[in-house]
C-alpha cells in the first residue's frame, strides 16, 4: 500500500499484476474450500479485473471458481440526476448465489454508492453467506459506511481529482492507474 | 369423323382479318381449313352462297329465370332461343330465385348450362341477396365459373359499397356491371318522363335518374382504378358522360339494347305493356344519341336485356306490368335490317359489337373463325324477309316489343361448340 | 445520447439513433425477466398510470408487468365505470392525473392523435399504447427487436405484412420503423383493406400472397376482422382465409429461414393456421417476452427524465 497525492501513474502494469496475485493468494489461503467462493465483477472495470482474479486463482490451485458480472445501473440511486443517459450493460450470474461467499470486485472504491447498489443487486439474486469486497484502488472520500476486504492501493484524494483505470481489455496499450490533477 | 363444308359464304371476322368469300371445312367440330374451292369427300355440304358467315354472337345481358321462374324461361329454352338468333354464348344475370350470390346457385347454372349446346356464363351478384350491403364471396364465385358481377335489376345505391366492390373485384381482374338508377328519382315511374308522359298522364322516370348514377359510378371507378360496365344505356347525357370518361382513360365500358336503338317513348301511346321496360324507352334525341354512341364506339356492344315474362303477368294495366321484353331472337335481325342494310353500320362493326366486345369485357375467349379453332359461327341469310310473330318465338315467353315488324335478314344456321345447334 | 422528446408517441417521431438506443437497451432488459426475483428498484417511487380508454388485456398486462419489474407504482385506469363514463372529458381527466403527479402516462385510445393531445397538455411523459389505427410504437419496437435478434440487422430484409393494413396501427408503426431502418416492406391484402395511395408510404403492394412468400425473410400476419366501423370490406372470413391465410402449404413456398410473426391475439385458422403459429418458424412468443423488455426499456429511458427536469 502506498499513499501519495502526486498526479501521474500510481500503478503500472506489473504492480497491477502483483495486486491480483496477492488477492488470489489471500483468497486461497483464507478460503481453502473454493466451492464456497464465487467472484462477481462490477461492470466494466471490475468485470475485467474479476476475470483476471479468477484466472490467477486457477493458476494457483488448478480450480476456477464461479464467475459472474454485474451491471448496477438499474440499482443506482442517482439515475435521475445523471446528465448523460446511463447505458445498461450485461448482467450474468450463472450460478446459485444463496449460501456462497461472494468476492465482489471493482476497480475504484470512492463514495461507496456503487458498492451499495451492487449489494442490493446481489441480494435480489439470492442470500449470499457473505460478501467480501476487493478493489484495485481505494481513493477515500466515503459517503457510505463501506470498507474493502482486499485493497490494491490506498490513496488520499480530493474530489476534484480523477482516478482513471486503463486496462488492456478495454483496448489500452498497457495497464495503468492514473491520478489526474483536479481543475 | 364428321365433316361439314360450308361453301361460298362471305366470311367476316375481324380477329382473323377475314372479309371475303371463302369455304370453311369443319372436321369433328374444329375448323380444319378456310379457303377457296376446298375439295373434300364425305362431308355434309352446306351451300352458303349469298349468305354471310360471322363468329357466334355473345349476349352479355340476359335473364334466364332459372332457378325460380321456369315458367317464364329456362336455361334450356333460353339457349334454344339464343341459337335461333345467332348467339353461341350468353351471360345470365343473378336476379333468379334463389339469387345467384353463392357457390351452389352458380354451380347449378353451370351444370344446367353444360347440357345446352352453347356456353352460358353466370354473372354473380355484387352484394348478398342483392341488398346492396355486403359483398359476395367473389373469389369463390369466380372459381365456380362466374365471369362478372352485377346487382342488375337494382342499382348499388350505397356509394361506399360500390367503391369496395370495384376495389375488391380488381383483385380478380373482373368487371362490375352496374344498373344505373337512382331509385328515389325513379320511384313510381313506368315510362320516360317527357312530352309523351305529360300527355299520357303516366308517372315518368327522368333520364336524370340514370345519368346521376352513371356520373357517380364513373367517378368512383376512376378513383379506385376499377373496371366498370354500364348496363342498358338509354340517355343522351349518359352517352356523353361515358364518352368523356373514355377520353380520360377511365376503364369504363357500356352496352345498349336493340329496343333503345329503335324505339322511343312514342311507342307507349298504345299502352302495350311490351313497351314497358327499365330503363324506359326514351325520347328521339336519346335514341339518336345512343345510336351515334354505338356507331362511334362510345358504346362498346349490344346486349338484349332479354327479360321473359308470362302473358298473364304482362296482360295487366300498364303501370302494374313487370318491366322487360325478350330480345334474343330479334336482335340480330333488327341490326341487319335497320343498320347494316341502311349502311349505317358495316358487318365488321356488327361482329365487333355483338361478338367480340362482349366477350372481351367479360374476359372470356373470343369466337374466332380460323383454322384450329372450335367452330363457333352463325350463317346469316341477309335477304330473308320475316315478320315478328310472338306465337312463333322459341323462347317460352312472348313479350316482344317488335310484334309485327318486318325483318330483312335472319339466322339460317348456328354452329356452337363445333356442332350444329340451329337450322332454320 | 438520450431520447430527444419526453414522450413516445409514435415511430414517426423517433430517429434511427433513438430506435437503436431503445432496441439496445431492451436487449439488456430481457435478462431481468429470466431471474428468480424479476425486479429491479430503478423506478421505485415513480407513478405510472395505464390509461386504457380502449379495452385491452394483453398490452395492458405487458405494460403492468414491465412497470412492476422496475418497481414503479402502477395504476390502471379504465374508462368504463369511471368518472369518464359519467361525461368527464379527456382534457379534465388528464388534468386530474397531472394534479396527482403521475410521472408517466401509458395511454391507449380509439382515436388517432389522442396521445398527442395528452402529451402536449401534460408534464408527465406519455407513452402511446395505441391510438386508433394510427400508431402502436411499442409493438413495432418489439417486432423490430425480435427480428433483429434472429437476423442481426434490419437493413435490406424483406418483410411482408399481411392483413387489414388500413385499420392496423401495428402495420403503420412497423411500416414507419422498417422503412426508417432500410428494410423492404411488402404489404399483402385485398384492395379493400389497403389505404388509398398506400404506395406513398414507400412500400411495395401486392394482392397475391403466394407470389410474395418466396421473397420474404419475415412474414408478419395481422389479425382480421370482418366488420370495421360498420363497413363490410371483405365478403366473409372464409373468402379472406382462402387467399390470405398462412397455411402450411403456403409456408412451404417460403425460404427455409423465414420468420413468422403475429402481434396477437391470433384468429387461429383465419389468418394463420394453428400448426404454423405453433411451428418452428414462429417467433410469436418471443414477441411477447420482448414486449416486456421493450416496455421496460422505454419506461427506464423516460423514467429518470421527469425527475431530472424537476430537479433542474
Amino acid at each position: 500500500m502506498r499513499k501519495g497525492t502526486e498526479p501521474g501513474t500510481i500503478l503500472n502494469e506489473s504492480e497491477i499484476r502483483d495486486v491480483i496475485q496477492r488477492f488470489a493468494q489471500e483468497i486461497v489461503s483464507t478460503y481453502p474450500d473454493l466451492d464456497q467462493i464465487a467472484v462477481v465483477g462490477i461492470q466494466t472495470g471490475g468485470a475485467h479485473l474479476g476475470r483476471r482474479l479468477v484466472h490467477a486463482i486457477a493458476d494457483l490451485v488448478r480450480h476456477e471458481p464461479d464467475f459472474g458480472i454485474l451491471d448496477i445501473t438499474l440499482y443506482r440511486d442517482d439515475v435521475a440526476l445523471e446528465i448523460n443517459q446511463p447505458i445498461v450493460r450485461q448482467t450474468d450470474i450463472p450460478f446459485e448465489v444463496s449460501g456462497r461467499i461472494i468476492i465482489l470486485v471493482d476497480d475504484v472504491l470512492y463514495t461507496g454508492r456503487t458498492v451499495r447498489a451492487a449489494l442490493d443487486a446481489l441480494i435480489d439474486f439470492g442470500r449470499p453467506r457473505a460478501i467480501r469486497l476487493a478493489v484495485l484502488v481505494d481513493r477515500g472520500l466515503r459517503e457510505f459506511p463501506i470498507r474493502p476486504d482486499f485493497v490494491g492501493l490506498e490513496i488520499a484524494t480530493t474530489p476534484e481529482q480523477k482516478v482513471h483505470v486503463r486496462l488492456k481489455e478495454q483496448g489500452e496499450s498497457s495497464d495503468q492507474v492514473i491520478l489526474e490533477k483536479g481543475d | 369423323m364428321e365433316q361439314i363444308i360450308i361453301r361460298n359464304g362471305h366470311v367476316v371476322d375481324p380477329s382473323s382479318r377475314l372479309n371475303e368469300q371463302a369455304d370453311i371445312l369443319i372436321r369433328d367440330g374444329v375448323i380444319e381449313s378456310i379457303g377457296r374451292n376446298l375439295q373434300v369427300d364425305d362431308a355434309q355440304d352446306i351451300d352458303a352462297s349469298g349468305k354471310w358467315i360471322i363468329p357466334g354472337l355473345c349476349d352479355m345481358h340476359v335473364h334466364l329465370r332459372e332457378p325460380g321462374r321456369e315458367d317464364k324461361e329456362t336455361i334450356e329454352s333460353g339457349a334454344r332461343a339464343a341459337v335461333a338468333g345467332g348467339f353461341t354464348t350468353l351471360a345470365c344475370m343473378p336476379n333468379t330465385s334463389p339469387i345467384n350470390d353463392c357457390q351452389s346457385v352458380t354451380q347449378f347454372i353451370i351444370e344446367k348450362a353444360g347440357r345446352t349446346p352453347i356456353r352460358i356464363h353466370p354473372i354473380a351478384a355484387i352484394t348478398k341477396n342483392l341488398e346492396g350491403n355486403e359483398l359476395t364471396e367473389m373469389g369463390e364465385l369466380i372459381e365456380c365459373g362466374a365471369v362478372a358481377f352485377s346487382d342488375d335489376g337494382r342499382c348499388v345505391a350505397n356509394g361506399e359499397v360500390l367503391r369496395r366492390a370495384l376495389e375488391y373485384a380488381r383483385r380478380f381482374d373482373r368487371t362490375i356491371i352496374e344498373h344505373c338508377e337512382d331509385i328515389h328519382l325513379a320511384t313510381g315511374g313506368s315510362m320516360h318522363e317527357g312530352t309523351v308522359s305529360a300527355r299520357l298522364g303516366l308517372q315518368g322516370i327522368p333520364g336524370l335518374a340514370e345519368e346521376i348514377m352513371v356520373s357517380r359510378d364513373i367517378q368512383i371507378c376512376e378513383y379506385v382504378c376499377g373496371r366498370l360496365h354500364i348496363a342498358h344505356v338509354s340517355t343522351e347525357k349518359s352517352v356523353e358522360l361515358i364518352r368523356a370518361a373514355k377520353q380520360r382513360g377511365i376503364h369504363v365500358t357500356a352496352e345498349v339494347t336493340p329496343h333503345h336503338l329503335f324505339l322511343t317513348d312514342e311507342a307507349v301511346t298504345s299502352f302495350d305493356t311490351n313497351t314497358k321496360m327499365n330503363p324506359p324507352l326514351r325520347s328521339e334525341r336519346d335514341r339518336t344519341a345512343c345510336l351515334a354512341g354505338l356507331l362511334d364506339g362510345t358504346i362498346d356492344c349490344i346486349a338484349t336485356d332479354h327479360a321473359p315474362h308470362t302473358i298473364t303477368e304482362k296482360e295487366v294495366e300498364y303501370s302494374l306490368a313487370p318491366n322487360g321484353v325478350v330480345g334474343l331472337e330479334t336482335a340480330l335481325s333488327l341490326i341487319l335490317t335497320h343498320l347494316v342494310h341502311t349502311r349505317k353500320m358495316d358487318l365488321v362493326r356488327l361482329v365487333e359489337c355483338m361478338s367480340l366486345a362482349p366477350r372481351r369485357i367479360l374476359g372470356i375467349p373470343l369466337a374466332v373463325i380460323a383454322s384450329g379453332m372450335v367452330a363457333d359461327l352463325a350463317i346469316i341469310d341477309p335477304e330473308k324477309f320475316w315478320v315478328v310473330d310472338p306465337s312463333r318465338l322459341i323462347s317460352k315467353s312472348k313479350n316482344t316489343a317488335f310484334r309485327g315488324w318486318t325483318m330483312r335478314g335472319a339466322t339460317e344456321l348456328t354452329i356452337a361448340g363445333g356442332k350444329i345447334a340451329y337450322s332454320s | 445520447m438520450p431520447l430527444r422528446n419526453k414522450d413516445i408517441l409514435g415511430i414517426t417521431e423517433l430517429n434511427v439513433d433513438e430506435i437503436d438506443l431503445i432496441l439496445d437497451t431492451a436487449d439488456s432488459f430481457s435478462e431481468i425477466s429470466q431471474r428468480v426475483i424479476k425486479k429491479v428498484p430503478t423506478l421505485r417511487g415513480k407513478t405510472v398510470v395505464n390509461f386504457f380508454h380502449e379495452p385491452s388485456t394483453r398490452t395492458r398486462i405487458s405494460f403492468e408487468i414491465a412497470e412492476k419489474r422496475l418497481s414503479a407504482d402502477s395504476i390502471n385506469f379504465a374508462t368504463s365505470g369511471s368518472s369518464f363514463s359519467k361525461g368527464e372529458t379527456l382534457l379534465d381527466t388528464v388534468r386530474n392525473l397531472e394534479a396527482m403527479n403521475a410521472d408517466i402516462i401509458v395511454m391507449r385510445h380509439g382515436i388517432p392523435g389522442a396521445s398527442h393531445f395528452i402529451a402536449s397538455r401534460a408534464q408527465a411523459s406519455v407513452i402511446n399504447a395505441g391510438d386508433g389505427a394510427h400508431e402502436h410504437p411499442t409493438q413495432a419496437l418489439l417486432d423490430m427487436l425480435t427480428i433483429r435478434q434472429h437476423t442481426g440487422t434490419l437493413e435490406n430484409l424483406t418483410v411482408a405484412i399481411v392483413g387489414d393494413i388500413d385499420h392496423s396501427r401495428v402495420a403503420r408503426s412497423n411500416i414507419f420503423g422498417l422503412v426508417k431502418k432500410k428494410a423492404r416492406v411488402i404489404l399483402v391484402a385485398p384492395p379493400t383493406l389497403l389505404p388509398h395511395r398506400v404506395d406513398d408510404l414507400g412500400v411495395e403492394v401486392s394482392y397475391d400472397f403466394e407470389s410474395v412468400i418466396p421473397r420474404a425473410d419475415v412474414i408478419m400476419m395481422l389479425r382480421i376482422q370482418r366488420e370495421r366501423q360498420g363497413k363490410v370490406l371483405i365478403p366473409s372470413l372464409r373468402e379472406y382465409s382462402r387467399y390470405y391465410c398462412l397455411t402450411p402449404d403456403r409456408l412451404k413456398l417460403a425460404n427455409p429461414k423465414v420468420l413468422v410473426m403475429h402481434p396477437g391475439p391470433l384468429n387461429r385458422g383465419v389468418e394463420i393456421d394453428p400448426g404454423v403459429a405453433d411451428g418452428p418458424h414462429s417467433i410469436i412468443l418471443e414477441q411477447v417476452s420482448n414486449g416486456i423488455a421493450v416496455r421496460m426499456a422505454l419506461l427506464f429511458l423516460l423514467g429518470g427524465r421527469s425527475s431530472r427536469e424537476q430537479s433542474n
